[in-house]
């Protein structure tokens, strides 16, 4: 009988049922003991509890609203998606510009020329050693100063303005007209990708290339335009009122500083994960491609591009998660996004820390767990097979 | 007949010699060459000016000069004179700040002693000593106590906060960080669960609403009498969310190890204690220093977001300098010279690291 209890306190198996059986009651003190204090802490400072809030009266307008109804007299439930809608505003600006900055930074770093090269160096050294809330605030109070006030704003062609407050740009009136013009650019898209499926499957079969820009600029510029210009859609454009602008599409200055923050950290990483990505491909990859006699840009875009992507296009992902994350720091000069109202307006009003803070992560999860989804579908489709 | 001999050889063209061949290599090689030199140029002559002119030519170097006279067309660098106290010890009273100074000085002391004894016997005194008793000396000369006048943590500020919370994060999340790793890979179904929950969790959500939880929602937790201090509520929002990252990075580690240095420490008989901690672990650590360093350096970057939740870092200063009547508008002047300091720590920590890589490269090329 003993011996049998030695063996057991011996036996792996069952020293590490033991020690989960441990930590588990181990945790689930602590968050009992958490718990209950939380429900006396609740209790003794009068502090509702529960869900109910989010259809109370917001009370409080926002600055920038680009897509939703919103009002003072919206609901909190309301003022959480208007939040989470520039949240996502901002990310998908912020990758767009530094998806587009990194790739120039990345290439010139690589670049034969020695100028071009050690600015995109000196670039990325300087931007990713600065801490993003340091450089959101900096260009913060640079847009303050350096623009000029509503009266003087910089105009172009008398439908753009650009001053301290923002920028003021011509907005579609979303009536019937308009949706026509956004069927043809549709339709022009869908029948630009057929066309261009058609001609690689010609190139496929017999070698031939038929150049498709034409078809491009007919299709998705000039076809729109041309429908804009019959059906008579209209823009509604900004018009200085009393000390500032109203109507038209309003950017504040406080998203401007961000997204351009955000861009410019942001490429630094882009830029660097592409230069790796480049660097990795083998030489003899670039060779053996102007052996067989491609150009050079035919090189980059059918060889090297594809296989350097292939590394790269991770890392950047993950950049753009960080960015997305990064947007969190708009609280810093209140530019209106989830955190900014949710965590920091309705949380004042309401004082419901738990249920709001719990929101807020919610919904950084579920942005984290979407693009490490895409991630790795990604990772997945660009195993190399056959090995 | 002709007996050959050696001509002497010719001088090269003028165009081929070092200055005109290196120009031509690097800026004029072909035509898409030049014409990115200019762009390069255009670039430069849209950018330099500017900066120069504010931060030096139109710059006033005078350090007595007052927001008046120091004039609006250049940097007032005065500022920055003024306030440059407030800048590294934040609020802490004027007599005290000796206390802060032998802090700041005993790390010196210590790093130069690191490269002294780097590989001698008391290797292992060294590490106990830094990351066991320095931290708790540290904390007396700060906050006080032991005969020592209290100095209360809103008091603290500027590059001495920064540097506080960043060495409590890293000395805080680097043993929580291995345990996390650890039970991650863990074959116990239920401790790599918590594991995996826990990191992901954190990995998926900002900084700026882990901190929010700890200084709104934590004291919900403790009992009503426990009024725990606000710097203190940062720094556990802050060492839970690198421990996080840590783990991640030590992770790395792990999984490089070869199955065969596991199974070795089994067949040798070694208990799991023993394995980990005489074969596993020193090897993963090693590997896994350079993006500890790196880890570190973006956890130096995130206690600028202390200014949200209202402590006062470096970043926080420049509002708290503005603020004063006597400075107003100085903003941009501030967060240069900030940039500048926390720009010169994090680029060192960064060649560091790259170093790191270097001398810890195993492998064979």
């Amino acid at each position: 009988m003993f011996i049998k209890l030695k063996s057991l306190l011996y036996d792996n198996e069952v020293r590490a049922i033991a020690f989960q059986v441990l930590a588990v009651i181990v945790i689930a003190y602590f968050a009992y003991q958490a718990f209950d204090n939380m429900m006396l802490n609740i209790e003794q400072r009068g502090i509702r509890s529960g869900f109910g809030f989010l259809n109370d009266e917001a009370g409080f307008a926002v600055n920038d609203n680009f897509f939703l109804e919103y009002s003072p007299a919206s609901t909190n439930l309301q003022a959480f998606y208007v939040g989470i809608v520039n949240t996502l505003v901002v990310a998908i600006a912020g990758i767009f510009f530094a998806s587009i900055i990194g790739l120039i930074i990345g290439v010139a770093r690589l670049s034969s020329n020695y100028l071009i090269r050690k600015m995109a160096t000196i670039y990325i050294e300087v931007f990713r050693n600065i801490p993003i809330l340091l450089q959101i605030l900096f260009w913060y109070s640079i847009a303050l100063n350096a623009f000029p006030s509503p009266k003087n704003s910089i105009s172009f062609f008398d439908s753009i303005f650009l001053n301290s407050r923002g920028l003021y740009l011509p907005k579609p009136l979303m009536e019937s007209e308009f949706y026509l013009v956004i069927a043809s650019l549709v339709v022009g898209i869908i029948s630009y990708i057929f066309i261009k499926k058609q001609s690689n499957k010609k190139h496929d079969e017999t070698g031939v290339v038929t150049n498709t820009t034409a078809y491009f600029l007919g299709l998705v510029l000039l076809l729109p335009f041309a429908v804009y210009l019959v059906a008579g859609a209209q823009l509604e454009y900004p018009v200085l009122k009393g000390f500032n602008f109203r109507g038209g599409l309003d950017l504040s200055i406080e998203f401007f500083a961000l997204t351009f923050a955000l861009s410019i950290y942001t490429a630094t990483y882009i830029a660097e994960a592409i230069r790796s990505g480049i660097e990795s491909v083998d030489n003899g990859q670039k060779e053996a491609a102007s052996a067989m006699g491609l150009t050079q840009a035919q090189s980059l875009r059918l060889v090297v591009l594809p296989q350097a992507l292939r590394v790269a296009i991770p890392p950047i992902i993950n950049q753009y998660l960080n960015l997305t994350k990064n947007s969190s720091l708009a609280a810093a000069v209140g530019y209106t996004e989830l955190v900014t109202i949710f965590s920091g307006t309705v949380l004042n009003v309401v004082g419901q820390a738990i249920e709001i803070i719990t929101l807020t992560m919610l919904v950084y999860l579920t942005i984290s767990l979407v693009i490490s989804l895409i991630l790795n579908i990604f990772n997945k489709k660009m195993q190399i097979k056959g090995k | 007949m002709a007996i050959y001999s050696l001509k002497e050889a010719k001088q090269p063209p003028k165009s081929q010699t070092k200055a005109i061949l290196w120009l031509k290599d690097n800026l004029f090689s072909s035509t898409l060459n030049v014409l990115l030199t200019f762009v390069a140029i255009y670039i430069l002559y849209l950018l330099l000016p500017p900066i120069l002119n504010w931060t030096i030519f139109d710059a006033n170097f005078d350090l007595t000069a007052d927001n008046q006279s120091c004039g609006r067309e250049g940097a007032c660098w005065s500022f920055v004179n003024a306030n440059l106290k407030m800048f590294i010890y934040g609020f802490y009273p004027q007599e005290e700040l000796w206390r802060v100074n032998t802090m700041f000085g005993l790390i010196a002391a210590l790093i130069v002693l690191g490269s002294i004894i780097k590989n001698s016997q008391y290797k292992a005194h060294y590490i106990i000593g830094s990351f066991l008793i320095y931290p708790v000396v540290a904390f007396f000369l700060l906050y006080g106590g032991l005969g020592l006048e209290i100095v209360e943590t809103d008091k603290w500020g500027g590059l001495t906060l920064t540097v506080v919370v960043a060495a409590v994060g890293i000395v805080a999340s680097f043993p929580l960080g291995i345990l996390f790793a650890l039970g991650r890979q863990s074959e116990m179904r239920v401790v790599k669960f918590i594991s995996v929950v826990y990191i992901e969790f954190i990995r998926g959500v900002p900084l700026i609403t882990i901190l929010f939880m700890a200084s709104v929602v934590l004291p919900l937790f403790f009992s009503a009498g426990m009024d725990i201090d606000k710097l203190l509520r940062a720094l556990i929002g802050i060492t839970l969310f690198q421990t996080a990252y840590i783990a991640e990075v030590i992770r790395g580690g792990l999984q490089a190890i070869p199955r065969g240095q596991y199974e070795a420490a089994d067949a040798a008989g070694l208990s799991f204690l023993q394995k980990t901690m005489l074969v596993i672990l020193p090897q993963a650590l090693k590997i896994s220093i350079p993006n500890i360093v790196g880890s570190f350096i973006s956890l130096f970057k995130d206690t600028t977001l202390l200014l949200i939740i209202g402590l006062f870092d470096m970043l926080a200063i420049v509002g708290a300098a503005t603020s004063n009547s006597n400075w107003l508008g100085r903003d941009t002047e501030g967060y240069v010279f900030v940039a500048m300091v926390i720009w010169v720590i994090l680029y060192s920590m960064s060649r560091y690291s790259k170093r790191l890589e270097v001398r810890f490269s195993t492998e064979h090329k």
